[in-house]
């Protein structure tokens, strides 16, 4: 079977799910080999072996931690030059849809970005796109060239799938503009102990109507009592109440969840671009004429501040 | 010292409108009105802001690839304060993908001349965010990409990059290409004397003949992607909505219960 390259993303070799997600998206169409890159990259082998690769390329240098960007292309080239995949699938960070599309230029192939399934077809892999703040699917295929297609997380369910993950190394050299752009300093963000927002099965959001950042807490003891992550809207995070990393839309996250809940939240078409595809929709607003409430499956016209410690008092004794 | 900006701006239609597709499944123009892309806004502020910080002579070129209209958005950038402007407007540029945008975008840049290019972290409608990456690519320059702050001082330029796992400082000579996110600060609203001046500003107008492209690069048929199919999604089905009487909490529990989240 043809050969899929598929991008690891992960932290000093611990794998980000959505990686596993792409390697059983890429079983679909051929057999995936993983690329690993910097730090950690050997660690990584065993649990991509798991989940289906065929082998593991790995690369370690300073450069990858020490430049932005470019030394990770660099890479991926030398890794597409040695395979000849049919594809190259890249988790849709927002750099790992920089480093796909300077890949896919590199070797006069066309890009998919954002893409949240994939299948095999006739004239290679069709990947469907949810556009304009997810109100439209589009089926995309590349047309041109070895098909470089990001795909968003939480896009397929992760499957266990045994293969070899024979671990290589990689030969790179790199480019001169490989050292472009310096990373003279880099702070890792704090964990808070909960899901990544991304990756996360529920997501509880508090926006402008949570009214303050100690009131948070409300959103934050709910979202605890799910195993939840924690979203804000940009009203929320423009107002100084929760990190912009957290700010789920159009200009922060797109999440993807099981289960979203909103609460004080409009549901404006930037923040709706982010959640939209969530499976079920939640919400509690005070203003029975909010638009979110046009998306919810189920939706609770109240004061959050009355629902919300409600519910999580409910969801403690149920759980219980 | 002069330091020459160009900032990508494009035109898009506003999001807020009920954005389609036309039969030949690229973006339906005539449907709803466009604007500036609201994030490129903050690409143009920044670029004054690196303009008004700066001792040597700054000249802001706003540049956008698109249909007539899109003059719109260069005029809004002008009254904001950039100085000039390049419109790339060709009829066999319907249809463009990321990366003939790419390419004509990066030949204007350098037909225009430049030490800096500013753009948006990803347009509104097509949304992707790759187009500087792109663009530094082809051009072959440190690019040097969504920066929530950003300084130009000494040949080069530095940023504060807001990622996923972390926050890095960056830093690269010029020529460069930047692109900064809605983090970066609030884009300013032009002065009714912002306006007025715009109008007698210069607009310049490029073919794909003027840039030494020919027409197969790009349009649709010189696209390397290929859509086949837009299809509205569905209207998700009416939700049950109740009002709290007291036990919203309760029944909404009692909903994710029997929904299996609890
Ligand atoms: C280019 C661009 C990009 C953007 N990107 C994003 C993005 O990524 N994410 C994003 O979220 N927004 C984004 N926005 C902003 C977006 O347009 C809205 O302004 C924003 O989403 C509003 O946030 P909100 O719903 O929290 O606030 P509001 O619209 O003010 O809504 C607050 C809601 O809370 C309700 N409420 C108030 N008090 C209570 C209470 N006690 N109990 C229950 N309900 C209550 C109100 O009824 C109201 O519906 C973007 C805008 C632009 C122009
Ligand atoms: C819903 C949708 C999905 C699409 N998916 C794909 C896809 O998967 N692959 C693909 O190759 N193409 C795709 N396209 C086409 C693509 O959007 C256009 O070719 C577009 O011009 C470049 O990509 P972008 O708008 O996503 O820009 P982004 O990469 O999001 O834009 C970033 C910045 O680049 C600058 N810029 C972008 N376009 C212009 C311009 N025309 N003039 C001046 N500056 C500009 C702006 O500063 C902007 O802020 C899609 C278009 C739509 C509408």
């Amino acid at each position: 079977m043809a050969e899929v390259l598929v991008y690891v993303d992960h932290v000093d070799g611990a794998v980000r799910k959505p990686t596993l997600e792409l390697l059983t998206l890429a079983r679909r169409i051929g057999d995936p080999v993983a690329v690993a890159l910097g730090n950690g990259a050997g660690e990584t082998a065993s649990v991509l072996a798991e989940h289906g690769a065929v082998k593991v390329y790995t690369h370690e240098a300073a450069e990858y931690a020490d430049y932005l960007v470019v030394p990770k292309v660099d890479a991926l080239q030398a890794a597409v030059t040695a395979v000849s995949p049919a594809a190259v699938l890249v988790p849709s960070s927002a750099e790992g849809k920089e480093i796909a599309a300077r890949l896919a230029l590199r070797i006069k192939s066309g890009i998919i970005t954002d893409a949240v399934d994939l299948e095999a077809g006739e004239n290679g892999p069709v990947a469907t796109q949810s556009v304009f703040a997810a109100s439209f699917t589009t089926k995309t295929r590349v047309s041109t060239g070895t098909p470089v297609i990001t795909v968003k997380p939480n896009s397929a369910a992760v499957e266990a799938a045994a293969a070899a993950g024979a671990v290589e190394a990689l030969t790179v050299s790199f480019s001169e503009a490989a050292t472009g752009t310096k990373v003279t300093s880099r702070t890792p963000r704090e964990s808070t102990g909960r899901p990544e927002l991304t990756e996360a099965a529920i997501v509880v959001s508090g926006g402008r109507g949570v009214n303050g950042a100690e009131n948070f807490a409300v959103i934050e003891a709910l979202a605890d009592s799910l195993g939840a992550a924690v979203g804000a809207s940009r009203a929320a995070v423009d107002a100084g109440w929760y990190p912009h990393s957290n700010q789920v839309g159009q200009t922060g996250k797109s999440v993807s969840p099981q289960l979203y809940i909103a609460n004080g939240i409009s549901g404006a078409i930037q923040h709706r671009a982010g959640m939209q595809t969530s499976k079920t929709i939640v919400a509690v607003n005070k203003d029975a004429e909010a638009p979110i409430f046009d998306l919810v499956d189920y939706g609770v016209v109240g004061d959050l501040f009355d629902v919300v410690p409600q519910l999580t008092e409910e969801v403690k004794t149920r759980k219980g | 010292m002069s330091l020459r900006i160009v900032v990508t701006v494009k035109y898009v239609p506003d999001a807020t409108g009920d954005r389609h597709f036309a039969d030949d499944l690229t973006v339906d123009r005539d449907d709803v009105d466009g604007l500036l892309s609201e994030l490129d806004e903050y690409a143009v502020e920044q670029a004054l802001q690196i303009s008004e910080n700066s001792d040597d002579d700054v000249e802001i070129t706003v540049l956008t690839v698109g249909p007539e209209d899109a003059k719109d958005a260069l005029r809004k950038a002008l009254s904001m304060g950039a100085d000039k402007a390049i419109h790339v407007e060709d009829d066999d540029l319907h249809g463009t993908d990321a990366m003939g945008t790419s390419l004509v975008l990066a030949k204007a840049i350098e037909k225009a001349g430049f030490d800096l290019v500013v753009s948006g972290m990803a347009s509104t409608d097509g949304t992707a965010g790759i187009v500087p990456a792109l663009v530094a690519e082809r051009l072959g320059v440190p690019q040097v990409t969504l920066l929530s702050q950003v300084a130009v001082e000494g040949g080069a330029v530095t940023g504060r990059r807001d990622g996923d796992t972390a926050s890095e400082q960056l830093q690269a000579s010029l020529p460069a290409v930047v692109s900064v996110t809605d983090q970066s600060g609030e884009a300013r609203y032009p002065s009714f004397k912002g306006i007025m001046a715009a109008k007698k500003k210069p607009v310049e107008s490029w073919d794909l003949s003027d840039l030494g492209i020919e027409a197969e690069e790009v349009g649709l048929e010189g696209a390397w992607t290929t859509v086949e199919a837009a299809a509205e999604r569905p209207a998700r089905t009416a939700g049950t909505i109740v009002k709290d009487e007291g036990e919203g909490g309760k029944q909404l529990a009692e909903y994710l219960a029997g929904q299996k989240f609890i």
